[in-house]
C-alpha cells in the first residue's frame, strides 16, 4: 500500500484511531455509504475523464480503493472519502498516461451537494423509480426482456422461465445476467439515466 | 490485496468482464438451485480480489433496490398466462383492468357468502409465545401478551389483532387476500412476511420479506394507502404516520422474541425496560432519570430481569434493589 497511502491522507491515512471492519461490517458499509453515491460519482467521472470507455474501470477503481482502505479503518466522512479517491485515481492516471484531460480535474467539495438536501415525498421516489426501471426494461432485447420481467416481476426460478419460454437454460442465464446489471446501472443511476441518451 | 498493484492502478479494461463474471454468479446464486458447494465456490470466487467482491455485492444491493418493480406484478393474480411475447406492457394494463372488475365482483361475492367462515381466537400471557399453523399454510407466530382472531374463508383471509404484536407467514393466494385488521386500519398482504405491533396510541408494521398495504377503513382518520416493502418499518398513530427504512439486522433484532430474546443496541435503560416489562409480571423498574437514559448493548432472555439487571450494574456500575416481585436499578 507504500504507493497509495498518501493519497488518501487525512482519512483512511490518518492518525486518528478507526475501526477495523470485518467482510459484513464492509458490505454493509459499502452498500449504505458508497453505493448511494454511485449517481454522482458516474457524473463526476465522466465530466472528468474524455475517454468514456473507460468509466467502468474507473469506477470499479475507486470502489476497490475505498473498500480496502475503509477495510483497515473505516472513514468518517464516506462522501468526502470516495471524492477524493477518486480525484486521486483520476490524476494518477493522467501523470502516468501523459495526457491531460480536456477539463481539468474539478473541485471535489462542489460536488454532491444537493445529495444532503432533504429528498422529496417517499411516494413521488417510488414512483418515478418505478418509471425509471420500467423504462429501462422496455430497452431491453425482446427476450432477454422477457426473461426478466419473469424472474424479477413474477418471481419465477431460473427452471420455471425457460419451461415458459421454451429456450436452454443456459440461454436463461445469459439473459437474466445482462439484465440484472441493467437494472442495477439504472438503479443506482438514480434519475441522470446516461444510457436514455445514448 | 494484489488487484490494485503497487502502481496504484487496476488493469484497464477488466471491469466490463469482471461485472458479467459477477452477474453471472449472481443470477445463478438468485434464480438456480444453489447449493452448499456453489457457495463454497462462490465465496472462493469472491476471495480472489476486492475488485470480485466490490462488482458482486454492488449488484447485491441493487438488484435488492429494484424490488419496486414487484408493483407491477397485480396482487389478485398469480403469474400470468404464458404467452407475453408481445409487447408486455399492454399485458399488464390489461391485467391490471381485468383485476379491478374481478375485485369488485369478490366484494360483491363476498357480502354474499354464505356460511360465514368460523373465527378462532388465540391469546397468549405474559412472557409468552406461541406458534399458530393455519390451514391455508400460512403462520402466525405471537408475542407476549397478545390476543387475535382469525378467520379463514373461502374468499378471504382475516385476522384481527386486538392486543400485542404478531409476526406473520403469508402462504400467498391470489384468489385470497390475506388482511391483517388492526383497529381502523387494515393490512394486506400481497405476498410476504411481516411484524405487527399493537400499541396504546400507535401501530407499527416492519415488513422483512415482500410487501403489505396499508389502509385506513374509517372515513374521519383517512389516509392514502401506503405500500410498504422489504426493509421498511411504518408507525401510524391517529394523527400521522411515518415510514422509515431499516436495516436487516434492525429488522432481525426487533424479532429476537421469536427465539425469545430481546436485542438492544445502543438502547436507553428505561426503553430496555419497557421491553421487559412487556414478557415480565415482576417489573423492572428506573425512577432516577439519569439512570434511565443509560444506554446498554447486548442480548439477553426476555424472561430473565435478573441476568440484565446484573449486567447493568456490572457495566454501568449501578446498583439493584429488589422490591417484592420487581427490580429496581439505581445508583
Amino acid at each position: 500500500m507504500t504507493g497509495r497511502s498518501e493519497d488518501h491522507r487525512g482519512d483512511a491515512g490518518g492518525r486518528r484511531l478507526g475501526a477495523v471492519m470485518n467482510a459484513s461490517e464492509l458490505r454493509e458499509w459499502f452498500a449504505h455509504e458508497v453505493l448511494p453515491l454511485e449517481a454522482a460519482l458516474m457524473q463526476f467521472l465522466q465530466h472528468n475523464w474524455r475517454n468514456q470507455s473507460d468509466i467502468a474501470d474507473l469506477r470499479q477503481e475507486v470502489y476497490v480503493r475505498v473498500c480496502e482502505a475503509a477495510r483497515a479503518e473505516r472513514p468518517e466522512n464516506a462522501k468526502a472519502f470516495v471524492f477524493r479517491t477518486a480525484r486521486n485515481i483520476l490524476i494518477n492516471r493522467v501523470r502516468r498516461e501523459h495526457v491531460v484531460p480536456i477539463e481539468a480535474v474539478a473541485d471535489v467539495d462542489a460536488l454532491g451537494v444537493a445529495m444532503d438536501a432533504p429528498g422529496p415525498d417517499r411516494t413521488v421516489i417510488a414512483r418515478d423509480e418505478l418509471r425509471r426501471l420500467q423504462a429501462v426494461l422496455d430497452r431491453l432485447p425482446d427476450r432477454c426482456r422477457e426473461a426478466v420481467i419473469l424472474g424479477r416481476v413474477e418471481g419465477l426460478s431460473g427452471r420455471e422461465i425457460a419451461s415458459r419460454m421454451g429456450i436452454t437454460e443456459s440461454t436463461v442465464s445469459i439473459h437474466l445476467a445482462n439484465g440484472v446489471r441493467a437494472l442495477v446501472d439504472a438503479f443506482f443511476a438514480n434519475g441522470t439515466d446516461r444510457r436514455g441518451k445514448a | 490485496m494484489s488487484a490494485v498493484g503497487e502502481e496504484g492502478a487496476l488493469p484497464l479494461g477488466d471491469a466490463n468482464e469482471i461485472e458479467a463474471e459477477a452477474a453471472d454468479w449472481f443470477q445463478r446464486r438468485r434464480f438456480w438451485h444453489w447449493s452448499e458447494e456453489d457457495q463454497i465456490r462462490l465465496d472462493a470466487w469472491l476471495d480472489q480480489s476486492m475488485a470480485h467482491s466490490v462488482a458482486y455485492w454492488r449488484l447485491d444491493a441493487g438488484f435488492e433496490g429494484t424490488e419496486r418493480l414487484t408493483a407491477l406484478r397485480h396482487p389478485h393474480f398469480g403469474t400470468p398466462n404464458p404467452a407475453p411475447k408481445r409487447n408486455w406492457r399492454p399485458i399488464l394494463f390489461r391485467t391490471a383492468a381485468a383485476a379491478l372488475v374481478v375485485s369488485a365482483i369478490g366484494a360483491f361475492a363476498l357480502r354474499y357468502e354464505t356460511p360465514p367462515p368460523v373465527e378462532k381466537a388465540y391469546a397468549t400471557g405474559i412472557g409468552r409465545t406461541e406458534r399458530i399453523a393455519l390451514s391455508d399454510g400460512s403462520s402466525i407466530e405471537l408475542n407476549t401478551n397478545t390476543k387475535l382472531r382469525v378467520s379463514i374463508g373461502r374468499k378471504q383471509r382475516r385476522v384481527f389483532l386486538d392486543r400485542g404484536e404478531a409476526y406473520f407467514q403469508v402462504a400467498h393466494d391470489a384468489q385470497r387476500p390475506f388482511v391483517v385488521m388492526v383497529g381502523k386500519r387494515r393490512i394486506t398482504d400481497l405476498g410476504t412476511k411481516f411484524l405487527v405491533r399493537r400499541g396504546a396510541e400507535q401501530v407499527e408494521i416492519a415488513v422483512s420479506q415482500g410487501r403489505v398495504r396499508l389502509e385506513a377503513t374509517n372515513e374521519s382518520h383517512a389516509f392514502a394507502p401506503v405500500e410498504l416493502i422489504k426493509g421498511e418499518v411504518v408507525v401510524a398513530n391517529d394523527k400521522q404516520i411515518v415510514v422509515k427504512t431499516k436495516t436487516p439486522k434492525k429488522l432481525a433484532d426487533e424479532l429476537g422474541w421469536r427465539h425469545g430474546v430481546l436485542v438492544f443496541d445502543h438502547t436507553s435503560l428505561s426503553d430496555a425496560a419497557r421491553e421487559f416489562n412487556r414478557y415480565n409480571e415482576g417489573k423492572l423498574i428506573i425512577e432516577d432519570p439519569q439512570v434511565a437514559q443509560l444506554t446498554i448493548d447486548g442480548t439477553f432472555r426476555s424472561n430473565n430481569v435478573g441476568l440484565f439487571a446484573r449486567a447493568a450494574k456490572d457495566l454501568l456500575g449501578l446498583r439493584i434493589e429488589v422490591r417484592g416481585a420487581d427490580t429496581v436499578i439505581a445508583r
